[in-house]
């Protein structure tokens, strides 16, 4: 039964393979390092860094993060069901437009909310 | 674990990563030029050979790995390493659930499927390993302590989460035509016809289909079947991809190059060449959702067998048949290659808020659409159980 996941290991432990030796080949191969200070500063076009990206930020598609969550679980739904769709006939069709109301009018009510405005 | 599952597998890697990825950062660089009026990449040469400037990608390898092994100051070195290598084993072994051949069954041999892992939960797999590949993105603005990486990892998230989304969501309607997640079942459902105006038969509305209206017989594809889907599978996949036209995230011309801005020599390009593995991954997927996969299109796979065997016996017809096949399937990734390469080079960059407008507001309210009249149009059609 788990023979099938063989081939997916062998092409998992390959993905591996050639990450890492392209890491290593890297870092054996790679050019002399030195270290002065102008060249480490993270890149801002010339300038100091003027905010440390190291702070607190407001993530501002907290709610799109959210939507994603309860659209993905509902996706989850809808994958077993349209997979099996054709034995479920009507009563599955009927079934899963119930479910789907409450998605769609919560879908309604953020876009009215604003919550989609970039 | 047998020898031929390693041969599988490894058929996969050479074709996907050793031969499709380099080439395309050539075709890439080539059809920019052509659709620029320009000569584009010709220069690298060995011993004077220059190959049309096929050479282009292994001088590419070459100069990214002898670069310097940099890390700025105040990155942290543990994430700023791991991120790279996130990125890009997702994009590896995604292909390892898409059929590039049907199964086969020699005279005195077990029979045996053309794929890396034949899972009933296919697609499941793919979308999962797609989720995967948003950490690459996000830990390497994070990690590398930059505003503008920064910057580049928040846009890339959002993006990539929303776009998940969709993507799941728009391809429902192929599940429910197809009655499978398994993309072998898919591909050998794809390798047969329909007409397109069978349903006028069906309900009684006329006694039998004139003759005229044989040219309306279509291969049982998904883009025929589906095409409102294919539509939107194309857009959400590329979003994913974070190629232009959606390439936010990287924005050269406002961001600098977004997430991975201080990434330098072969850390960059793990996330350059994740990004043209994607590219392959992404035209096999759509190969094998919506153009049939390995299926010879007027002509299945028994039809062919059978109609080879009187001629040279059945082993040597199964051969030839699974030749016919890959080459089938490589010429149908090459196409689906091309397309992408097209869109990439003909559209502008979309604004962000347009986007993510185009996720939310567009692709999600249709798909929802889409599967219902799907599951409509199949009730009526096929006759509920």
């Amino acid at each position: 039964m788990l023979a099938e996941y063989s081939g997916l290991l062998v092409i998992l432990a390959l993905a591996f393979f050639i990450a890492g030796l392209l890491r290593v080949a890297h870092r054996f191969l790679g050019g002399t390092q030195r270290e002065f200070a102008e060249k480490q500063e993270p890149f801002e076009c010339g300038e100091k860094q003027i905010v440390s990206p190291k702070q607190r930020y407001a993530v501002k598609f907290y709610l799109v993060a959210i939507l994603f969550v309860v659209f993905d679980v509902e996706a989850v739904f809808f994958y077993a069901w349209g997979a099996l769709f054709q034995e479920l006939g009507w009563f599955g069709f009927v079934s899963m437009a119930i479910f789907t109301i409450p998605l769609a009018v919560g879908l309604v009510y953020e876009w009215q909310k604003g919550a989609l405005e970039w | 674990m047998d020898l031929w599952t390693v041969v599988r597998a490894l058929f996969i890697i050479l074709v996907v990563v050793a031969a499709f990825a380099p080439v395309i950062t050539w075709v890439e660089r080539k059809q920019s030029a052509v659709m620029q009026d320009r000569i584009g990449a010709n220069r690298a040469d060995i011993g004077g050979i220059t190959v049309l400037g096929l050479l282009h990608p292994l001088a590419d390898v070459l100069k990214l790995i002898t670069k310097e092994d940099f890390v700025p100051a105040g990155a942290n070195r543990f994430l700023h390493a791991l991120a790279p290598i996130i990125a890009a084993i997702p994009a590896i072994i995604g292909f390892a659930v898409i059929p590039y051949g049907a199964t086969y069954q020699f005279p005195g041999h077990e029979p045996f499927t053309l794929v890396g892992a034949d899972l009933d939960w296919g697609l499941l797999y793919i979308f999962a390993i797609g989720s995967l590949a948003t950490y690459g993105s996000v830990l390497a603005g994070w990690a590398s302590n930059s505003n503008w990486g920064m910057l580049g990892s928040l846009r890339a998230s959002a993006q990539m989460i929303s776009y998940e989304v969709t993507m799941g969501l728009s391809v429902v309607g192929v599940f429910m035509v197809y009655q499978t997640l398994e993309l072998t079942d898919m591909a050998v459902a794809q390798d047969s016809t329909f007409h397109l105006f069978g349903f006028l038969e069906t309900f009684g509305l006329v006694k039998t289909l004139p003759g005229w209206l044989s040219f309306a017989q279509l291969p049982f594809w998904g883009v025929f079947v589906q095409p409102l889907a294919f539509v939107m599978f194309l857009t959400c996949i590329m979003a994913e991809n974070k190629r232009p036209p959606f390439d936010a995230p990287e924005g050269e011309s406002e961001i600098v190059a977004g997430y991975f801005m201080e990434y330098s020599g072969m850390r960059f390009g793990l996330f350059y060449m994740s990004e043209f593995i994607e590219i392959v991954v992404i035209a096999g997927l759509l190969t094998a959702l919506f153009f049939g996969g390995w299926s010879i299109p007027y002509l299945s796979k028994d039809e062919l067998i059978a109609g080879m065997t009187p001629v040279m016996g059945v082993g040597l017809a199964t051969a030839l048949t699974m030749v016919a096949h890959v080459a089938t399937f490589l010429l149908k990734v090459v196409i689906m290659i091309w397309l992408q390469m097209q869109i990439r080079w003909t559209l502008p960059r979309f604004r962000y808020d347009q986007i993510m407008d185009l996720c939310w507001k567009i692709i999600l309210p249709l798909s929802l659409v889409n599967i219902f009249v799907t599951g409509a149009v199949i009730l009526l059609v096929k006759g509920a159980p």
